[in-house]
């Protein structure tokens, strides 16, 4: 993927000329690439006059922050202590086992990166799993498996 | 609108939105917060709106969207003014019929009311909802009343008159006795008092010549939610606590540290800064008193231990969340070396109530130790998923019973986790225990922040320690020894529990391992890291036993304890968990009896939860 520098310079000098946040500026980042290329950790820390391996310590602190591209479709899995008392370590189990992949990891053809998040606080919905931002509550091994099969559908259909 | 200029404009604005707001008046208020939208509340919103449109009513009915009420179970919640008829668990199609019999007809849809657990009876109005009977509801009284989008809501129901009151009558100093003397403590888990924090920290502001106000809004105990339902639903209440803080201790900037998990209560407390700077109650010369105060938001980025107040602070100063030893405590030297008082949402939220109707009344409700009320997320194996907000001193199974509405399916109930990975558990023998901070303290739990996940008989309690020592090992900063290799040398010896390969002795190690930990761990997060171990090791040692004496797991959940079996008498040979199965183990012809072969069998349960006839044993 090409790394559209001037938008990430644009989005660094917006954070420098307010709060000169280097976590506001990388958040903004991550949040519109999904992940942080290096151009950016070195622009961010020369424009806030940070020092690059703060930022880079910064960039691999929190879980909110990627180093790695993301795949296409993002599914995450809330392991809130809620969610795992209904089940979510078996819903976990079951979309590794279907995507071959551990959370954590994107899948080879770039389709999909499999994730966890501590809580999400819609627990009455426990086991949530979400889809590029949809929620998806009362979750099973069967109903992940419908869920797959949509998703993989609706990517043959493209 | 203009911004205001002193408090007697405010009173005139407030005392004409007053007038204007009018419960008699038909409205239906549906809630749009996290949980309820992600059940399709915004489609159930938009399609309400389309079809009152279609209607032509005779009145004017408006929909408006609001902050959580908490009964989060049934969403997406509706409620329909003046009579505050409920419905519940709604569908975009079920707006035409609303509006055709409710809005217009003045008839009740019995099938979209709440239907009561015990009697079976239908009930129709919101007040008279077991779920909201018990409650007594302070800081989430708005929720479900007002939109948090508007400033106007907050302020049409007597909101920043306690800010009002303070400006124009009281000292800075009149303003902390009086939140001393309500008796307040901090929400976030300590139970440190607010008003005693407050005065350090003023005391430190004068030498210092400043300071800051921090708002804790990094809710990071898996199973709390109500930091985000406060933020989110009545944003306004946490920025004018704040404004009085400031002014107390006589600062001028403050933050709110909140969870990027969290995007719609980052919107919406956004939107409300926004609108409080216009109206004049942020920025400078606030209702023309000369004080002077600004807000800032910062995201906190997904780490745990950045609810730790100092690790919060290096995280806004934009370093990675470490804490530091304490003292130098944040009243003497946070952020940036200034002196800064941080204070959880609730708390925040407490102080307008607090200023305005008086410490005495505040301090009304409550123990003797515990003042004003605590709010909880039951979750977990509960009918009743929500958020509850009651009188310190209840005690556990008023809760978990009449307001949780009891354990689904008929289970037995086996323990209740307060305080999330910093807790400890309570099981059914101290149910009437009253809840306060004293008491919980005493039974190995804390009060935290108020996340309370109900396990059931089919709970695990090894693995429930197992999991929250995952939580905190992954979340240990690793700046300290004590937590970076203690938890995790706990987590190998439960991981191993589980396995089946527990040893005589690993009980002892964990306790010892766990002391250590308490004592030696440099902030909060490691002190308390051991507390579920220990808690369940004090409680459930039976199952400890279980699991390293005879290789057994009680509640069948640790996977290297469990086997998977066909029953032969019962399976019909329908091939479906032969199907589903994805590791092969599963054999068989149609029609014929199957069987799992234990060594390809991952125990993951598909056949078990896909089988239609309970042939299949877990033993």
């Amino acid at each position: 993927m090409q790394i559209p520098i001037n938008e990430i310079n644009q989005i660094i000098n917006r954070e420098a000329m307010g709060d000169g946040s280097l976590i506001g500026a990388l958040e903004e980042i991550q949040e519109r690439y999904r992940y942080l290329p290096p151009e950016a950790l070195i622009l961010a820390s020369e424009r806030l006059g940070v020092p690059l391996s703060q930022a880079y310590s910064v960039a691999t602190f929190y879980n909110a922050f990627s180093l790695k591209p993301k795949g296409k479709h993002c599914l995450t899995v809330c392991m809130g202590t809620a969610c795992h008392v209904r089940g979510s370590p078996q819903v976990l189990d079951r979309l590794e086992t279907k995507l071959g992949i551990h959370a954590g990891e994107t899948s080879p053809n770039h389709l999909f990166t499999l994730e966890t998040i501590n809580c999400l606080g819609a627990c009455a919905l426990g086991p949530i799993v979400v889809t590029d931002g949809e929620y998806s509550g009362q979750m099973t091994t069967r109903k992940v498996d419908a869920l797959l099969k949509s998703m993989m559908r609706a990517e043959a259909e493209i | 609108m203009n911004r205001l200029q002193s408090a007697s404009e405010y009173q005139s604005w407030q005392a004409s939105l007053a007038a204007a707001w009018d419960d008699t008046k038909p409205c239906v208020r549906i809630c749009d917060g996290t949980g309820c939208r992600a059940l399709g509340s915004q489609k159930v919103l938009a399609s309400l709106r389309e079809e009152i449109d279609k209607a032509h009513l005779d009145t004017p009915i408006e929909v408006v969207g609001t902050g959580c009420p908490g009964f989060c179970e049934c969403g997406p919640l509706l409620t329909i003014y003046p009579q505050r008829i409920s419905y519940q668990r709604l569908t975009a199609a079920d707006a035409p019929e609303i509006v055709r019999q409710t809005l217009a007809g003045g008839s009740v849809i019995e099938r979209l009311l709440y239907t009561d657990l015990q009697t079976g009876e239908h009930i129709r109005l919101e007040p008279d909802l077991p779920f909201y009977k018990r409650q007594r509801r302070q800081v989430l009284n708005f929720n479900g009343r007002v939109d948090p989008r508007r400033i106007e809501d907050y302020v049409a129901l007597g909101g920043y008159k306690a800010l009002a009151k303070v400006l124009t009558s009281m000292t800075p100093g009149q303003v902390i006795a009086e939140v001393k003397a309500s008796g307040l403590r901090g929400r976030g888990g300590a139970g440190f008092l607010t008003g005693v924090k407050w005065e350090l920290c003023r005391q430190n502001v004068e030498t210092a010549g400043s300071g800051f106000v921090v708002c804790n809004a990094d809710e990071g105990d898996p199973g709390a939610f109500m930091d985000r339902s406060v933020v989110e639903g009545n944003p306004h209440a946490v920025i004018e606590g704040m404004v009085i803080g400031a002014y107390a201790m006589g600062v001028h900037k403050g933050f709110v540290y909140i969870r990027t998990e969290y995007p719609l209560a980052v919107e919406n407390l956004r939107k409300a800064i926004c609108q409080a700077e216009a109206a004049g109650f942020l920025g400078t010369d606030i209702l023309g008193s000369g004080f002077e105060f600004a807000l800032s938001v910062r995201l906190g980025a997904g780490a745990f231990v950045c609810g730790e107040e100092t690790a919060l602070l290096a995280s806004i100063e934009g370093r990675i969340g470490e804490p530091r030893p304490r003292p130098p405590y944040p009243a003497a030297s946070g952020l940036w070396g200034m002196p800064t008082n941080i204070n959880n949402v609730k708390s925040w939220a407490a102080v307008p109530i607090v200023i305005e109707r008086g410490a005495e009344a505040y301090a009304g409700v409550g123990t003797s130790t515990s003042k004003g009320t605590m709010i909880f997320s039951v979750v977990g194996k509960i009918n009743n998923t929500g958020l509850v907000e009651v009188p310190m001193g209840i005690s556990l199974r008023e809760l978990i019973f009449d307001i949780g509405g009891g354990i689904p399916n008929g289970r037995e109930f086996k323990a209740a986790q307060i305080g999330g990975p910093s807790g400890g558990c309570i099981p059914a023998e101290h149910l009437d225990v009253p809840i306060d901070y004293e008491s919980l303290t005493s039974l190995g739990a804390i009060m935290g922040s108020g996340g309370l996940v109900v396990a059931d008989e089919d709970n695990c309690m090894v693995d429930f320690a197992r999991y929250f020592m995952t939580f905190t090992q992954q979340e240990s900063c690793g700046k300290c020894v004590p937590c970076r290799i203690g938890t995790k040398a706990m987590l190998a010896t439960l991981e191993r529990i589980c396995a089946g390969q527990g040893q005589t002795g690993d009980v002892d190690y964990l306790l010892e391992m766990g002391d250590h930990i308490k004592r030696s761990s440099l902030c909060g997060l490691g002190q308390t890291a051991p507390n579920p171990v220990l808690s369940t090791l004090r409680y459930f040692r039976d199952e400890y036993d279980a699991h390293i004496l005879d290789k057994r797991c009680p509640s069948k959940v640790c996977k290297g304890l469990i086997t998977y079996s066909i029953i032969p008498e019962t399976c019909t040979g329908c091939m479906v968990c032969l199907r589903n199965c994805t590791s092969n183990a599963v054999s068989g012809l149609k029609g014929e009896v199957h069987s799992i072969d234990a060594a390809l069998c991952t125990r993951c349960g598909v056949c078990k939860n896909v089988c239609k006839f309970d042939a299949v044993l877990v033993c």
